[in-house]
């Protein structure tokens, strides 16, 4: 196990009392698994991470993390990890290498192998030509990938990533996610917290759902899909008036919940959607009732999140936004 | 020694910037500069009124309380610097390393020491030609002094930054600690000329006893109280300072 931890607790004092931000986690992360912490702003992930990676110490307890006791070894769990913040490593107006270099030594790593180690990690992450740039000068994209190379230039066998593609455009954000493909595929482990379903979905072996400090639900992508109940199926009608005659259909489907009709839409949730697609239309058919159109939607990680929490995971992306201008306010 | 060798590497990286943009190293020399040209004269008629025979030059009294203004004020300010660090997650990636928090925060306050400590030779050299006359020994133990007093202040300065971590409390925090002690250290005019009352307030200052210290070395009285209750004075700040700034670079959430 790279990390294991049992009962994690943080509080944190603030002016209106006590805030549990984590309410004992516990989790594990096998070697050479790329794991995703998936939850809302504020649901604990970074407060989890920078708990395991030696920043902050937990309320209550245990962790081992890279082979390392955390209470009684964090010099141990630092050597053994790479941490990537969401806020940036390097200054803007140092030099780009030097930052590098600089931050290698402070593991113990002689200047000459640091250099040749971070310049090596330059053109492996697709900063060519910039070891002698300004920090500032670096694009978005170019300046995590600059963060990337910190966390790894020390060789770490576990690295934490904490919302690696947040404010990076489209094209920058798959490029990153076969970089951290990459990472995993060189035998490192990795442990990343992302609010992006679609990045949970397509990056992760693993997925953790976090919700108000709390783990709520934990699995592959698929297999957390499947707890969902079924795929969604929705049936669009030429004629409103016959709505209740295919509701009558599809309600004697072996499987079928949640079965609503919208105007002239029939919708319902079924394991396995398409392969009773064929059957349900040619039951509709043989009543004379006439489709518009079929639609079948695999569940996707915020129906899960949706399914464990009673609350959607872009809704809650949105109001924890708000609350943060509130309070910037 | 692991501890020394992360220091001079933090160090090393801290002079590096500063030397990359040497603008604010410049105008924090210029302040004192500024003292000794458009201040400086008018104390003249002052020096003359008050000494009583025994120094007559100006720049002996003004001098020293500005080698110890540079080392208070130079280094006050250098928690702003920190802060832009902190924002830029280099604190953050510096504490993730298995470096020494002490080594952290010896590194940067090093520089700061160095900084002051050419500032404070050109200071020294400017004022030769205005009649400055010190004997070697006394300059050289107020260069110390100037060394440990920075120190102590740059340590408080990021213990303070790293505390609040915002620029807008940094600064009237700084300010407000600043204004008294140089009003009470007797740097711009000597306490003596004071009304008692206002030289009481001032003995509780221990700017004032290490300004005193300075001058009685400018002035090559080394082994005088003066200078010894200086020195002490120094030393005992330069400890509580240090342990501060070791503790709260320690300290998780710092």
């Amino acid at each position: 196990m790279m990390i294991e931890a049992r009962g994690l607790v943080r509080t944190f004092k603030t002016k209106r009392g006590p805030v549990q931000a984590v309410q004992g986690v516990d989790l594990d992360v096998a070697d050479g698994e790329i794991v995703g912490f998936l939850g809302p702003n504020g649901a604990g992930k970074t407060t989890t991470m920078r708990m395991l990676a030696t920043l902050i110490q937990p309320t209550a307890g245990i962790a081992t993390v890279a082979g390392c006791d955390l209470a009684k070894d964090p010099v141990g769990v630092r050597r053994g990890i790479g941490y990537v913040p969401q806020s940036g490593s390097t200054l803007p107006e140092a030099i780009a290498g030097d930052e590098v270099v600089d931050h290698a030594r402070l593991y113990g790593v002689p200047k000459a192998k640091a250099t040749a180690e971070g310049q090596r990690l330059f053109e492996e992450l697709d900063l060519p030509g910039l070891w002698r740039r300004q920090c500032k000068t670096l694009s978005g994209g170019q300046r995590r990938r600059l963060d990337i190379v910190m966390g790894l230039i020390h060789d770490p066998k576990l690295i934490f990533l904490d919302e690696p593609t947040t404010g990076l455009d489209p094209q920058a954000r798959a490029n990153l996610w076969e970089h951290i493909r990459g990472l995993r595929d060189r035998g490192a482990t990795i442990f990343l917290t992302t609010h992006y379903l679609d990045e949970a979905d397509a990056l992760c072996d693993r997925i953790l759902v976090i919700d108000h400090g709390k783990i709520v639900a934990a699995g592959t992508p698929e297999n957390l899909k499947q707890q969902v109940s079924g795929d969604a199926v929705r049936l669009s009608i030429a004629d409103t008036s016959q709505a209740p005659a295919v509701m009558k259909i599809v309600r004697e489907l072996e499987g079928a919940v949640e079965v609503e009709t919208e105007d002239a839409v029939v919708g319902f949730r079924i394991p396995r959607g398409g392969s009773v697609l064929p059957g349900l239309l040619r039951s509709i058919d043989a009543q004379g009732i006439e489709l518009h159109g079929v639609e079948v939607h695999r569940p996707t990680l915020d129906d899960v999140f949706l399914t464990m929490t009673g609350r959607s995971l872009r809704d809650e992306d949105a109001t924890g936004t708000e609350e943060k201008k509130e309070s910037a306010a | 020694m692991t501890v020394l060798r992360e220091t001079w590497i933090v160090f090393h990286r801290q002079m590096r910037l500063s030397l990359r943009n040497p603008m604010w190293s410049i105008l924090m020399l210029s302040q004192p500069l500024m003292y000794l040209f458009l201040f400086g004269p008018l104390l003249k008629p002052i020096t003359a009124q008050i000494s009583e025979g025994a120094t007559t030059n100006a720049y002996q009294v003004f001098i020293p309380g500005l080698i110890v203004q540079l080392g208070m004020f130079g280094a006050m300010f250098v928690g702003f610097g920190l802060i832009a660090e902190y924002r830029a997650g280099v604190i953050e990636a510096d504490r993730v390393t298995p470096a020494s928090r002490i080594a952290l925060m010896a590194g940067r306050v090093l520089r700061d020491v160095v900084v002051l400590v050419v500032q404070s030779v050109l200071l020294l050299l400017a004022a030769l030609p205005l009649g400055l006359r010190a004997p070697w020994a006394g300059v050289l133990l107020s260069l110390v002094i100037v060394a440990l007093l920075g120190a102590t202040f740059a340590s408080l300065s990021y213990s303070v930054a790293l505390i609040t971590k915002s620029e807008d409390a940094l600064a009237p925090l700084l300010n407000g600690i600043a204004m008294p002690l140089l009003l009470l250290s007797g740097i711009l005019l000597p306490m003596q000329i004071g009304p008692t009352w206002l030289q009481r307030l001032s003995d509780i200052s221990p700017l004032k006893h290490v300004v005193n210290g300075v001058r009685a070395l400018f002035r090559g009285d080394i082994s005088s109280s003066s200078s010894l209750w200086g020195l002490f004075w120094v030393v005992l700040l330069t400890v509580i300072g240090l342990a501060v700034g070791a503790r709260t670079f320690r300290k998780e959430s710092a």
